[in-house]
């Protein structure tokens, strides 16, 4: 295709422009795994421009050696795994009945689910359910109160309205199959993309999620790893022994920058591992979910 | 939202006969009910008790009495919230905050969309791609982490960049002025790339022809992008707002506590916060319930209302 000479500068704008976003996104990603790498000593003395200085594992080492990051590493997967095996099954039982054209009741049904995305008691109320039920400060606060996300709830139900044949249903019931049997033998085996769209995304948003874990828990060993980032992170609490035993009083400042870019590249794995799996179901979910019905 | 079925009695059957088709219905699938029932009840406790559970709002709230036997005091709670010194600020900073935000992060993904559409070599584009999707898998926590070791004012590497400058760094996260457009542009940082994949899916949806006849008839790039482009992505990007305008008094509440501190606060300092520093930290239940509760109602309302003129304007609305 032969560009024009306008055509021609605004393709040079385009990809100069393009270049500018991808060099500002991931510049802080690729400096925070650089320094993370690095001895306390470059960091400290702010050496670290964009790739490693004086190669070295400490900030790893010291992180490992943190107690607390492994109770709420334990935590996070306990309450990821849980919560979100909680919140398939409870996704899938409301989202079928609710794809089905012959439900008696169907309208006022999912009208019941809709509403409470309009409007919400509020978070005081809630944490006196919450309160009531004798949930606080134990493990199933932070997977209970969250079991159902309406939002994946109706992505689910697009997806089984638009990709499960009817035909298919009907002609299980003809051989006499019943509702749960065809849940399980039609419906399941159908559904795992879908499946493994809003499960990544509940179990994304549980190993990211404090905000549970700050309002229902106060014992700190059934905290998450995100409230422990948030005390080294953002308050700054850190436990005195991770760099005590270090004599060099430039290296122990040093040290307590390193362990934070260490830790957050340590909290963060996990879900970047999945990335490129995430990555593609997560535009597919999205997709699906964007489709209006 | 929901469609009446189409295999509905027709009105003129006798009533005898509706129920009994209704009740026929029912028992043939009374095994669907048995699942939906775990979910409506899981509704019925955690959403809808806590709409009862509301009404402390409108009382006195202590354990003891229990939420319908506290002691009624009316809006009192509104009234003392209305005319508290603190009502304009957080008004102010709640609503300014997601204006800020919507201004900043709603066109920006779909420039960034008509872009990467725009450029021809796929590698890139597959790059650029990436990169800008992997922050929004960051949580919360670790990204107000890394904005504060960005800003520090010692180490960070903004304070570095000016230093080798011949600037004075400063702590910019002590800077009340600062705050707002700290929140706001992080923000657009961490979400522009995963916003921009639905306007990048409706962008390959077009048509070739459509674009191929328009480049016969001479038009330039961005000509195409203005006359067929935009307009193929309007109806998502008008559902997108619509969504973003009824949350406006839903600023999130998890990073922007996280970011706070005494010398931000003025400008820091939302609805949501305010709820759970005076609700939860200092449990005065009520009164926080009720501030709570003014919150909702205004984002119903601003739905609704949106909802309605986007509906009058244009064909597309949420319901």
């Amino acid at each position: 295709m032969r560009l024009g000479r306008g055509d021609r500068l605004f393709m040079i704008a385009n990809y100069t422009f393009l270049f500018l976003i991808f060099a500002i996104v991931a510049y802080p990603l690729i400096y925070i795994l650089s320094s993370s790498f690095s001895s306390p000593r470059a960091v400290v003395a702010g050496r670290v421009w964009l790739w490693p200085v004086e190669f070295s594992l400490a900030g790893y080492v010291a992180v490992l050696k943190n107690s607390q990051v492994g109770t709420g590493y334990w935590n996070s997967i306990i309450y990821t795994i849980v919560g979100t095996a909680i919140n398939i099954v409870m996704t899938i039982a409301a989202a079928w009945p609710l794809s089905r054209r012959d439900l008696w009741g169907r309208g006022p049904l999912t009208g019941f689910f809709i509403f409470t995305m309009l409007f919400s008691g509020g978070l005081i109320a809630t944490y006196l359910v919450v309160k009531d039920l004798n949930m606080i400060d134990r493990r199933t606060a932070m997977v209970i109160p969250n079991a159902l996300s309406i939002w994946n709830m109706i992505v689910c139900r697009t997806y089984f309205q638009t990709s499960i044949p009817d035909e298919l249903v009907e002609a299980a019931e003809l051989d006499g199959c019943s509702d749960l049997r065809t849940i399980w033998h039609v419906v399941l085996p159908l559904s795992m993309p879908i499946i493994a769209v809003i499960g990544l995304f509940y179990a994304v948003g549980h190993w990211n999620s404090y905000f549970s874990a700050l309002i229902y828990l106060s014992t700190a060993d059934l905290y998450p790893l995100q409230i422990i980032l948030r005390n080294i992170l953002v308050l700054h609490q850190m436990d005195a022994s991770m760099t005590m035993d270090i004599e060099d009083l430039m290296v122990r400042e040093g040290m307590k920058d390193l362990l934070q870019y260490s830790l957050i590249v340590v909290a963060s794995a996990p879900v970047l591992a999945l990335y490129p799996l995430v990555q593609k179901y997560f535009v597919k979910g999205l997709l699906i979910g964007s489709l209006k019905g | 939202m929901a469609v009446a079925s189409p295999r509905t009695i027709p009105a003129r059957a006798p009533r005898r006969t509706h129920h009994r088709e209704a009740w026929r219905r029912i028992r043939r699938h009374w095994q669907l009910y048995l699942v939906l029932l775990l979910p409506l009840v899981y509704l019925a406790i955690f959403r809808y008790w806590p709409m009862y559970g509301v009404q402390i709002a409108f009382r006195d709230y202590n354990p003891v009495d229990g939420i319908a036997g506290s002691p009624w005091v009316g809006i009192a709670h509104f009234q003392r919230f209305f005319n508290s010194y603190l009502f304009w600020d957080l008004l102010r900073n709640t609503v300014g905050i997601s204006i800020y935000s919507l201004a900043a992060g709603f066109p920006l993904p779909i420039v960034l969309a008509l872009a990467i559409n725009e450029a021809r070599r796929r590698w890139f584009k597959k790059t650029v791609q990436m990169a800008t999707y992997a922050p929004h898998f960051i949580s919360t926590v670790v990204m107000v982490g890394i904005i504060l070791q960005f800003l520090d004012p010692r180490l960070g590497v903004i304070a570095r960049i000016i230093t080798a400058l011949g600037g004075t760094p400063q702590n910019y996260m002590g800077q009340a002025s600062l705050f707002q457009s700290i929140y706001v542009w992080s923000g657009v940082w961490q979400g522009m790339g995963y916003a921009s994949i639905i306007y990048i899916a409706a962008l390959s949806s077009i048509d070739p022809q459509l674009e191929e006849a328009a480049i016969i008839d001479g038009a330039s790039r961005i000509q195409k992008i203005w006359y067929i482009d935009l307009p193929s992505i309007a109806p998502t990007a008008i559902i997108l707002l619509i969504l973003n305008v009824g949350q406006v008094m839903n600023v999130g509440f998890e990073k922007i506590y996280l970011m706070q501190n005494p010398l931000n606060l003025t400008t820091s300092e939302v609805i949501s916060t305010y709820v759970y520093k005076v609700g939860l930290l200092r449990a005065q239940y009520s009164f926080s319930a009720a501030v709570g509760l003014f919150n909702s109602v205004i984002d119903l309302i601003l739905l609704v209302i949106v909802n309605q003129i986007a509906r009058r304007v244009g064909e597309t609305s949420l319901w």
